[in-house]
């Protein structure tokens, strides 16, 4: 035993019991978190995988629910010919598609240049402005979701903003009623230059690609979608700029140094040397952006509950309402599904910054 | 005399300069101004709520701009005033004394428990071999890699079958341990010097009383941190306490009594009391934000760099 395991044998002459005595030590000592992750994570993903086979409504004991098979994923993805669950899915995809498609790279690069503009050598107030960006993380979702909600009504504060900028610069402002228009921002763009669901071809509006025509599926998020999107990058800016911060203050300051002895301009530093530090930390903060966004479920329950007209359903959004209202067992399926895109892109990241950190 | 002509030009520069190029001047300025501008967005939407949060209804109504009370239609002015807070306490529709209570009840014993739980397992991690260790490791790992939005559903699930549904259980046990916690305790851990423990050892300390008397004390500054986390975490939670309570209105959290008021009024928002609300909602995470604002800080660097 002391030869098998020489890294122990400082130990002395208690091997045995010494050993036996470790065990129980390393038992009891991770028993109860173990139990705790065991019973209400690995447990109820288990039977909440199982459920989503079933019919089970979410009141009923789950021992009554029947057995549906495939049934409810077949829904999801509409392939038993019927289209009602499938249209409000994919229309769930395309709004938490283009949720996070603005609000994931803009939260990143507002957080890249911050984090650059706090790190320059000269900065005083340095802890300060650390302590602003972070404050709106750690408050509440649903106290941020409620001051945003107060702030974008009709006659609040961002309203009142806008329109004072407007008539300061001599211009017409009609307030927008942000929290309850659900006309796509790339329409309203597109109707800028006389493009509007009657004019636009009918190859556009005719042709239905799962429940939805070409020109609905390039309508953009909302204007309230887009209320929504701006309250996510102003709470997660911060987070991400400590993020990449941390991550710049750690390259070694030799590398520079040594650069610049070797005749390294200024420009050729940034992108040989901080460019490739970064990258570690960028897809971190792509990835967790990614998670979140593809999660966002407390603004919308608290702003919208995915009104109007269906442009702030999101796949989190759907998941609980359809465990409100007695479709656990779709629910859980739905859930499932979300899980398996949440995967597909964490171990595509991981991929990823395994390789950077090998290179 | 090479010396002093070598220091001679940098005297040269500097003095001049003192007489600071454009460029720089600019480059100052840009700098903070981009901060200030961003620091004002950040904080400015705080300021509007609790400026408003002491004004009267319709004074909200009419100057949500104002940092102020205004001016009535017919010249008289508003005052500043506690009602919101007064309607907040007392409405009918939700306890809200009881879900202060209910969510610094909760927020200490999930604290507290996780605590204990993470450190006892990250040690164990850490520093003890015994069989299964890999396999429970391997686990732990596993569920980090569950989004919350994919548990609402499961959590729900189990808590039903337990009947824990409207009990105080369902909003505490669930949040004993968290893998992200037990990996911080691990890590820290890992960094304390063997030869600590192997003294003890010789002591003739048990393992139970190595790990009370001797590391845990100098654990502090990590448990610290997870405490913080641990706190900011269940204060906040929105989704684990709208899943463990369907009827049971008394045990509601802040953050479930806000969403709820919010429900109930519909688009005839009181928005004094939801504004009182939200500042009594954000007031105790901010005074410890306040108080301990480098563990804070140093924690989100920390998660970044081991994400």
């Amino acid at each position: 035993m002391a030869v098998a395991a020489p890294s122990v044998g400082k130990r002395g002459g208690f091997q045995l019991s010494a050993k036996g005595q470790e065990n129980v030590a390393g038992f009891l000592f991770i028993l109860p978190a173990l139990i705790i992750i065991v019973i209400f994570i690995f447990l109820p993903l288990l039977s909440a995988f199982l459920i989503s086979f079933t019919n089970w409504n979410g009141l009923q004991p789950p021992a009554e629910a029947q057995n549906v098979g495939l049934r409810n994923y077949e829904r999801i993805f509409g392939l038993d010919g019927t289209t009602v669950v499938r249209d409000e899915f994919f229309v769930a995809i395309k709004n938490t598609f283009y949720y996070t498609l603005g609000v994931v790279p803009t939260q990143t690069a507002l957080a890249l240049i911050l984090a650059f503009i706090v790190n320059q050598q000269f900065l005083r107030f340095r802890g300060f402005f650390r302590v602003a960006f972070y404050f709106p993380s750690i408050t509440s979702s649903i106290v941020i979701a409620t001051i945003f909600l107060w702030l974008f009504n009709r006659n609040g504060v961002i309203n009142g903003v806008i329109g004072g900028v407007a008539s300061a610069l001599g211009l017409n402002y009609t307030p927008v009623t942000w929290l309850n228009d659900a006309n796509g921002i790339i329409h309203n763009f597109l109707r800028l230059f006389g493009l509007t669901a009657r004019t636009a071809p009918a190859w556009m509006t005719e042709t239905n690609i799962l429940g939805q025509s070409i020109w609905q599926w390039i309508s953009g998020p909302s204007v309230t979608m887009l209320a929504i999107m701006l309250l996510a990058i102003w709470t997660t800016t911060g987070t991400m700029m400590l993020i990449f911060l941390a991550a710049l203050q750690d390259i070694p300051r030799q590398l520079y140094e040594a650069a610049s002895v070797d005749g390294a301009t200024r420009l050729q530093q940034f992108f040989l040397i901080t460019v490739p530090m970064l990258r570690p930390a960028t897809f971190f903060v792509l990835t967790i952006g990614l998670i979140g966004c593809f999660q966002v479920f407390d603004q919308i329950y608290v702003i919208s509950q995915g009104n109007p007209a269906g442009t702030t359903k999101t796949i989190a959004w759907i998941v609980f309402r359809n465990l409100r209202d007695s479709q656990a067992g779709l629910g859980a399926a739905l859930a499932f599904v979300l899980f398996v895109i949440i995967a597909i892109f964490t171990i595509f990241q991981r991929r990823l910054v395994g390789k950077t950190v090998q290179q | 005399m090479s010396t002093s002509a070598a220091v001679q030009p940098s005297y040269g520069t500097r003095s001049f300069a003192l007489l600071p190029s454009v460029g720089k001047v600019a480059r100052v300025v840009l700098t903070y101004g981009v901060l200030v501008l961003f620091a004002l967005a950040m904080i400015m939407p705080f300021v509007f709520a609790v400026a408003n949060s002491f004004k009267e209804l319709p004074d909200i109504a009419a100057n949500p701009m104002r940092l102020t009370p205004g001016v009535r239609a017919d010249g008289t002015p508003y005052s500043w005033t506690l009602q919101g807070y007064e309607r907040a306490l007392n409405t009918q529709q939700i306890n809200f004394p009881r879900a202060i209570f209910n969510s610094f009840f909760v927020a200490i014993v999930v604290t507290v428990m996780r605590v204990l739980f993470n450190s006892l397992a990250g040690y164990a991690l850490a520093r003890i071999r015994f069989p299964g260790r890999g396999i429970a490791f391997a686990a732990l790992v596993g569920t980090l890699m569950v989004p919350g939005i994919v548990l609402l559903i499961p959590r729900y699930l189990i808590l039903r079958q337990l009947g824990w549904i409207d009990t105080y259980w369902a909003l505490l046990v669930p949040y004993f341990a968290d893998a992200f916690g037990i990996f911080l305790m691990k890590q820290f851990f890992e960094s304390i010097p063997r030869e600590i423990e192997e003294a003890a050892e010789i002591d003739g300390a048990s393992r139970f009383r190595m790990f009370f008397v001797i590391i845990l004390p100098m654990a502090i500054p990590a448990l610290t941190a997870m405490a913080i986390f641990a706190f900011q975490g269940t204060w906040n939670d929105f989704q684990g306490p709208l899943i463990a309570l369907n009827l049971n209105r008394d045990l509601y959290t802040l953050p479930l009594a806000l969403a709820f008021l919010r429900g109930v009024t519909g688009d005839a928002i009181q928005w004094d009391l939801m504004l009182a609300g939200s500042v009594i909602t954000t007031l105790p995470m901010a005074v410890i934000f306040f108080i301990f604002q480098r563990f804070f800080i140093e924690g989100v660097s920390y998660t970044g760099l081991k994400g």
